[in-house]
């Protein structure tokens, strides 16, 4: 892991003051401690905070100091957004919601003690806990490649300078040269997102690297609006974009970082940009925390409650939940029925019974945008989907260009929702 | 003509006498439809010869797409129902005629409504005879989309449950900015209730277009799109 071990630092006298005293909820409220400030864990934050006006003492743990939205971090792969407009900062959680941002790293958790403890050496009780930890890499699921690869072969599927590389990386592309992407098997974040990147890449080439190639090495039969993507690549970046799906070995890859070589199922490809997208698990604290099945954490959905701990809820990209994909809108969707279940529990407020939904946007080409969505409920087994829709392929440029510009409106919209 | 059509529509009715009668009573008296429609012509032409007004000409509506005439100039509501694909086959410009904001949410058409349905189906009468090949009119296109907005008063009387609507809104502030913003995606903080319940309601039976919004409305029960307006007509 890359991340330095800061020392906390609290964003107000009350945080300073709470981890002074750190045994007890400071003024004797319940204190809530939200792990990770990403799209579910700082939408968990905002919540608790403003819902409870000052009822729940919210402490959010989160290491950066600006969180970087993967969401449309492929618009600026492509030229459409700076890096800048994807940052997020924690000042008005802070100043405006009465959040406590602590910046450090949880390294355990103690559930019997209910504490988690920070890098920096602090402790934090907790009443309730909320994991919203994101992803981590499953090692060794691409033969050849590990994170001390990273550098050299970007994932760039947590974003910040990761993508910022992956961007420097394709515009110092070789004219006609090659851009392997190494594809993850389900589940993954986003669905769309590999495919998505792929059209914002063609993008680039298309306006300043007309000969290049792009190759992608899928383990996947198919995956998520293929047929809209393909249509997509077919009129806007015919013959640059080739994938090679199980059937002709694209699960089966190694990759050699010193060489910038790919073998897939035997066959050497010599790259200048190699983007590996590896299998993915929970983030690692829980399965510290001894809350994961497999690489998930199991959760009921009607709170999002651990089915391991009744006094943790996991939201996002971490959770086993059911039929949600893993994206931001879910996770921001999950964190509302938490802080709802969580509120109901601490404060004796009224519970409702949960509702989820997501929409995923992808943009393929300038003004041509799709989206794939559902509704979501829950079943004693999982969260179960009761209604969808998808895009269709054929539709005209009018309604294309309106779902792309309704998907900059809900950028807008769900950052708000998460930030302030 | 007018007695061809209504025979062909009895013969295609299924069983159930109401359906026929339902079906019959929508094709309208045109004459009587041209009366009516002089509450429109301050605005509107229709006809040989027909030119943009204050609205837009109503020649070839049946069929048209919403705000699809390229020299004229619409509402941002407007211009959305186009990008959306809203089409004006018989059930949409019934919809609209009944109440144009609870189809079109901000049109610049500033008109109560007909509220007699049978005033409604006069005056499409007439703008069908300006439309040659009409689509989707109830002879040749039945179709299975309920007609009306018309909500029962019991429905538009539920007194939103504000502390749900609470709640749910949570769902829609994923997109909709709770500052009313309406950049790419439309502002529904602050409206009138009963507009705000109209609209749902019309996406749940999918007389609205947007495939989003017809999920979103489609679970939602009448108590919870009451709660909703409640909330939202009172979000600061
Ligand atoms: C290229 C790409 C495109 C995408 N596009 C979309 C899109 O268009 N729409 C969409 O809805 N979703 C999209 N997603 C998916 C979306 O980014 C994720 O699903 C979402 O961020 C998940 O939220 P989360 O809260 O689970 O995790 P994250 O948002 O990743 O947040 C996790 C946070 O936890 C922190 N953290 C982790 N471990 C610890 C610890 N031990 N202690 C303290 N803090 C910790 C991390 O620093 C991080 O800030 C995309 C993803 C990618 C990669």
């Amino acid at each position: 892991m890359r991340w330095n071990r800061r020392v906390f630092m609290g964003t107000g006298a009350a945080a300073a003051a709470a981890l002074s005293a750190p045994m007890l909820g400071a003024q004797g409220r319940p204190r809530v401690v939200v792990v990770g400030g990403g799209a579910g864990g700082a939408t968990a934050a905002r919540y608790l905070a403003k819902d409870s006006q000052g009822g729940i003492e919210v402490m959010l743990v989160e290491p950066t100091r600006s969180y970087y939205t993967c969401f449309f971090s492929n618009l600026y792969l492509g030229g459409f957004r700076t890096l800048d407009s994807l940052a997020h900062g924690y000042g008005t959680l802070a100043a405006g919601y009465g959040v406590n941002v602590v910046h450090d790293w949880v390294i355990g958790v103690d559930r019997d003690a209910r504490t988690v403890h920070l890098a920096g050496g602090a402790s934090l009780p907790y009443d309730k806990l909320v994991l919203s930890p994101g992803i981590d890499f499953v090692e060794g699921a691409v033969p050849g490649w590990d994170l001390s690869a990273q550098d050299v072969m970007p994932h760039a599927y947590k974003a910040g300078t990761q993508t910022a590389l992956l961007k420097a990386q394709i515009e110092a592309m070789p004219q006609g040269g090659t851009y392997v992407m190494v594809a993850p098997p389900n589940p993954y974040r986003c669905p769309p997102g590999p495919y998505e990147r792929i059209s914002m890449v063609a993008h680039h080439f298309k306006t300043h690297n007309p000969t290049a190639k792009i190759l992608i090495a899928d383990p996947k039969p198919g995956f998520s609006k293929q047929a809209l993507f393909e249509e997509g690549w077919e009129r806007h970046y015919q013959g640059m974009v080739e994938r090679l799906g199980p059937d002709f070995g694209g699960g089966n890859v190694r990759v050699d970082p010193a060489g910038m070589e790919v073998d897939i199922d035997g066959e050497l490809v010599k790259a200048d940009v190699v983007n590996v997208i590896p299998a993915q698990k929970a983030g690692h604290i829980c399965a510290a925390a001894g809350l994961t099945e497999g690489n998930w954490a199991p959760v009921d959905g009607h709170s999002m409650v651990s089915r391991m701990d009744p006094d943790i809820h996991i939201l996002g990209d971490a959770s086993a939940q059911g039929d949600m994909p893993k994206s931001g809108f879910s996770a921001n969707s999950q964190a509302k029925v938490a802080a709802m279940a969580i509120r109901g529990a601490l404060t004796g407020s009224r519970v409702f019974p949960a509702k989820y939904s997501n929409t995923c946007w992808s943009l393929i080409a300038p003004e041509d945008g799709v989206k794939v969505g559902a509704a979501y409920e829950p079943t004693e087994e999982k969260i179960a989907s009761v209604s969808s829709f998808v895009s269709q392929t054929g539709e005209d440029t009018a309604l294309r260009k309106a779902t792309y510009e309704e998907s900059l409106g809900w950028y807008d919209g769900i950052t708000a929702d998460m930030f302030g | 003509m007018k007695a061809r059509l209504l025979a062909l529509c009895i013969a295609l009715a299924p069983p159930g006498a109401a359906h026929a009668e339902d079906q019959a009573e929508r094709l309208g008296d045109a004459a009587r439809g041209a009366e009516i429609f002089g509450l429109c012509k301050g605005c509107h032409q229709i006809g040989p010869g027909a030119r943009n007004r204050i609205g837009p000409h109503l020649n070839e509506i049946f069929g048209r797409r919403a705000g699809a005439i390229e020299d004229f100039s619409y509402s941002k509501a407007m211009d959305r129902a186009f990008s959306d694909g809203l089409v004006w086959d018989y059930d949409r410009l019934d919809a609209y005629l009944e109440n144009p904001r609870a189809l079109v949410s901000g049109t610049r058409m500033s008109f109560r409504g007909l509220a007699n349905p049978q005033d409604r189906h006069d005056v499409l009468a007439y703008l069908r005879d300006f439309t040659a090949s009409p689509q989707d009119i109830p002879e040749s296109a039945p179709t299975a989309l309920p007609r009306e907005v018309a909500l029962p008063p019991e429905v538009l009387a539920i007194v939103g449950d504000a502390d749900y609507g609470a709640y749910l809104a949570s769902e829609c502030l994923t997109c909709h900015q709770q500052d009313g913003s309406d950049a790419g995606i439309p502002s529904i903080t602050r409206w009138p209730v009963e507009d705000f319940v109209v609209a749902m309601h019309a996406y749940k039976r999918k007389l609205r277009p947007h495939p989003v919004m017809q999920m979103m409305a489609g679970r939602l029960s009448d108590e919870e799109i009451a709660a909703l307006a409640a909330y939202f007509r009172n979000l600061e």
